[in-house]
């Protein structure tokens, strides 16, 4: 008795889990079902997370001519390669100079760049707005862009990534007379590759992500982002002809970060905890 | 002994070249932090200025009327607008209403894929995967489980006899609904963090308390938890910050409505800014909503101080 107890225990521990993950990924098991759904099956079992024996890729088509998903994404891979490549060298020079260089007044401003991490940017769309407009930014992917450039977060991470790394290389280069830029750009930033790559899956995901900021700067469809798009597109749907359509938009705009996410799972998980250890 | 060109030689007496080169060098560690200082000037700590100074004058929007000062006539008008007050008492149930399940979810996933099985490789990434997604998303995929009769959690109630209510719709049950959402979208996301801090929690003191006689739920409560002190002071401040800096769900699904039932703060600034074109009202609603950010920030921060040192 006591043994079988001891065996079925664990056993229905590990089917509650089951259960409860089964819970938690049901939406999106209905994202896949109901996307390649034929249209004619009928909005009644439009909820069933059966299956269909005839799947089609109808919707998607409908999705993708319907919303212009082409000039959705290019604008959300502009949003997010111009805010990552600005953030690289921002990031990469402030915390450059706070990991190696000591200087009058470094600690004060270590803090005052670590306020950026509780005045995240969404608390001060209002005033933000305003500055774009003032800077004749409205209603361009730059205004959506330049509130990110400087990043807390980054400098932070490349600060702690700087510090881990051993002085003998750079003071090698700098014996041989090479300049500061030279020094960074050669020696540590090869070896910082790691606190790079993190901090790139970081941003990228957030930017790729982003919806409350974009839909206040941007005016004119041919600006909109992936995010505004989808929403507009959710808004837009109300007969239940569209559920189907609804979840291939759905789909199409979580897929690139889905897949890169099972690609380099390791990696993604390990750069999300160290985004939270930024206080 | 630090780099030679980050220790500039001291200029006396070594000529002139020396001097300005050396001059250079002690410019060096501000010019690196300029480009970031710009930005960060630009849209973190003069935006909390404009707002400051902007929140004591009424501009009436597109009637060409002059600005005129009001002192603090717009906080007098924010906070006697119920809409208003509204969305503070919501975000406030919002916060909490999230926060608890979220930090227990959490740390029962964390607690049950701790271990590296393949089962539990796989249910970490179905648990983390909602936060993964743009919350748009989530409120898409959430607009159809929530669509009366026909969606996906009145279909499946549906065929075990339970008629559910109007989940958004109905204002009382609207904003338990978003709160739904937001357990599942942010659960996986702090379940990180409760594994990473498992793996600091230590395993002599647990094997300790097993000797002791102490059973599973006691090594929880006694053992475990306290040492996971940090972890979740850690979430419950980051997760504090993002419920009351996110409300693209509320954009989506509900607009604040039925009846203000789901309005938060954010949303509320978003509505008066966006669509009432009233600046001075949301320029003090964004100061009063600065200030609740760094209260929450600096008040954590002398808790954790204080739990370090009691901790020794």
């Amino acid at each position: 008795m006591a043994r079988l107890e001891k065996r079925l225990w664990p056993a229905i521990a590990t089917a509650l889990l089951c259960a409860v993950a089964f819970l938690w990924a049901s939406p999106f098991l209905w994202t896949l079902v109901a996307s390649f759904r034929p249209e004619g099956a009928g909005s009644a079992d439009m909820a069933s997370l059966l299956p269909d024996l005839h799947p089609t890729l109808a919707n998607f088509r409908t999705a993708l001519e319907s919303g212009s998903f082409g000039l959705y994404y290019v604008n959300t891979l502009i949003v997010v390669a111009g805010v990552l490549a600005v953030q690289c060298v921002t990031v990469s020079l402030a915390g450059y100079a706070f990991a190696r260089l000591s200087f009058p007044g470094r600690d004060l401003l270590f803090y005052a760049f670590l306020l950026q991490l509780m005045l995240v940017p969404p608390a001060l769309i209002v005033p933000n707005l305003r500055t774009v407009v003032d800077l004749g930014l409205y209603d361009s992917l730059p205004g959506v862009m330049a509130p990110y450039f400087a990043s807390a977060f980054g400098t932070f991470l490349m600060r702690q990534t700087f510090l881990s790394l051993p002085r003998d290389f750079e003071e090698a280069a700098a014996i041989d007379g090479a300049p500061w830029w030279a020094i960074i750009w050669y020696v540590l930033l090869p070896m910082a590759k790691p606190g790079l790559i993190a901090f790139a899956i970081v941003s990228i995901t957030a930017h790729w992500n982003e919806f409350l900021w974009p839909l206040m700067v941007i005016s004119s469809p041919a600006n909109h982002t992936l995010t505004i798009g989808l929403a507009a597109f959710t808004m837009g749907a109300e007969s239940g002809k569209e559920w189907g359509v609804l979840a291939a938009g759905t789909l199409l705009v979580m897929a690139p970060l889905a897949v890169a996410f099972i690609a380099f799972q390791r990696r993604f998980v390990d750069s999300f905890v160290f985004s939270g250890v930024k206080g | 002994m630090s780099v030679a060109s980050t220790t500039p030689v001291d200029g006396i007496g070594l000529g002139r070249a020396v001097s300005v080169r050396s001059r250079r060098l002690r410019l060096l560690p501000y010019a690196l932090l300029a480009p970031s200082l710009l930005f960060l000037a630009l849209f973190t700590y003069l935006p909390v200025a404009r707002v400051a100074v902007e929140s004591l004058y009424d501009k009436p929007h597109g009637t060409g009327a002059a600005v005129t000062f009001v002192g603090f006539g717009n906080y007098t008008k924010v906070f006697a607008d119920p809409a208003f007050r509204q969305a503070a008492l919501n975000n406030l149930i919002y916060a909490v209403g999230v926060l608890l399940p979220t930090l227990v979810l959490a740390l029962a996933f964390a607690l049950a894929v701790q271990r590296s099985t393949r089962l539990s490789a796989v249910l970490r990434t179905v648990f983390f995967f909602p936060s993964l997604v743009p919350l748009v998303a989530a409120a898409s995929l959430f607009f159809f489980i929530f669509l009366p009769g026909v969606g996906l959690l009145d279909y499946y109630l549906g065929k075990l006899g339970i008629h559910g209510p109007n989940w958004l719709g109905d204002s009382d049950i609207a904003l338990w609904s978003v709160i739904g959402l937001t357990v599942w979208k942010n659960a996986g996301y702090y379940m990180l963090f409760y594994i990473a801090g498992l793996q600091n929690v230590p395993r002599d003191a647990v094997e300790a308390a097993m000797i002791d006689g102490a059973n599973a739920w006691q090594r929880l409560r006694f053992v475990i938890l306290p040492a996971l002190a940090p972890t979740t002071a850690f979430v419950t401040v980051i997760a504090l910050i993002q419920l009351l800096t996110s409300v693209d769900h509320v954009i989506v699904l509900t607009r604040g409505g039925p009846s203000n039932a789901t309005n938060l703060l954010l949303y509320y600034i978003f509505q008066s800014a966006h669509e009432n074109f009233d600046y001075g009202k949301a320029a003090a609603a964004t100061l009063i909503s600065v200030a609740i950010l760094l209260a929450i920030s600096f008040g954590s921060l002398r808790i954790m101080e204080r739990g370090a040192r009691g901790h020794g």
